[in-house]
């Protein structure tokens, strides 16, 4: 257990740190960054290389953004195994349904109780 | 982009030249080790507090590692809630760079602060319109991203490749 508190904080930090020397080294905005990094995480699920992450790293993995586009596979992938080609369709929110959901109540949530600073 | 960036240097006189030397010279630089080594441990440490959650859903919930991501993902952007709204996570922003924007607390921030900040043009045409502004481009080009790798994976499992 103190092994994957301990693997969490390195590869989420080392997640970051590609994600700041795009920042700095390849001169992105951060719409660019985060893009570039929901991709690579589709792509990295697509080729099977990102669940071994997972099973090492656990929330190192899951909560970089990274984790978003591999979720999205993944439950495309999973429908896809039980319904075919429009389970791409149908599966693709089913892994990751949290995050969004989530942003959105919590935004609205954070809209209604709080008011603009500056 | 590109061919625009080239006319426009074909375009420049000499003295236009010599002044962006001259700008590059005393440009800032970044400090890239500084930044980096900030990001690495302000990220790492949200994804310890996001270690943390999971163990606690896997032990009070009955959630496995595999399928713990999802209830650790909607905690952290209701804690990006409670930071945004209190004004605490630009400050973490602001010295964690990447650190704070790549993890999922910087998703729920953009959505989240697009939210608070557009209250004023009302809910509809402001909360509701501009939530996904800046967290737009990532959901587009995660779903784009991912209908294509699973469908490439998925034709090919059909056609017998893999």
């Amino acid at each position: 257990m103190l092994a994957m508190f301990f693997w969490s904080f390195v590869i989420g930090g080392l997640i970051c740190v590609i994600g700041q020397l795009l920042f700095d080294v390849a001169k992105l905005t951060p719409g660019h960054t985060l893009s570039l990094l929901v991709v690579t995480g589709a792509v990295l699920d697509g080729f099977g290389l990102y669940e071994p992450l997972v099973d090492f790293a656990g929330a190192g993995a899951t909560i970089p953004i990274t984790s978003f586009g591999n979720s999205l596979v993944h439950g495309a992938l999973q429908d896809a195994k039980a319904h075919g080609i429009i389970g791409v369709l149908t599966g693709m929110f089913q892994v990751t349904s949290s995050g969004i959901s989530a942003a959105i109540v919590f935004g609205f949530i954070g809209a209604l109780i709080f008011k603009p600073k500056g | 982009m590109r061919m625009e960036s080239k006319q426009k240097k074909q375009n420049t006189t000499l003295q236009q030249r010599n002044y962006q030397q001259l700008q590059q010279k005393h440009e800032i630089k970044r400090p890239v080790l500084k930044n980096c080594i900030k990001a690495f441990f302000v990220g790492g440490l949200i994804c310890f507090i996001g270690q943390a959650v999971s163990y606690f859903y896997i032990y009070f919930f009955n959630f496995t590692e595999q399928s713990v991501g999802n209830p650790t993902v909607a905690t952290m952007v209701f804690f990006s809630m409670l930071l945004t709204g209190f004004g605490v996570y630009d400050r973490i922003g602001q010295f964690g760079g990447a650190g704070s924007a790549v993890p999922v607390t910087g998703f729920g921030n953009a959505v989240i602060s697009a939210a608070i900040e557009h209250r004023t043009e009302g809910f509809v045409l402001g909360v509701g319109g501009n939530m996904f502004k800046l967290a737009g481009s990532v959901i587009l080009f995660g779903v784009f991203s991912a209908f294509v790798v699973a469908l490439v994976k998925t034709l090919l499992v059909i056609w017998g490749v893999l």
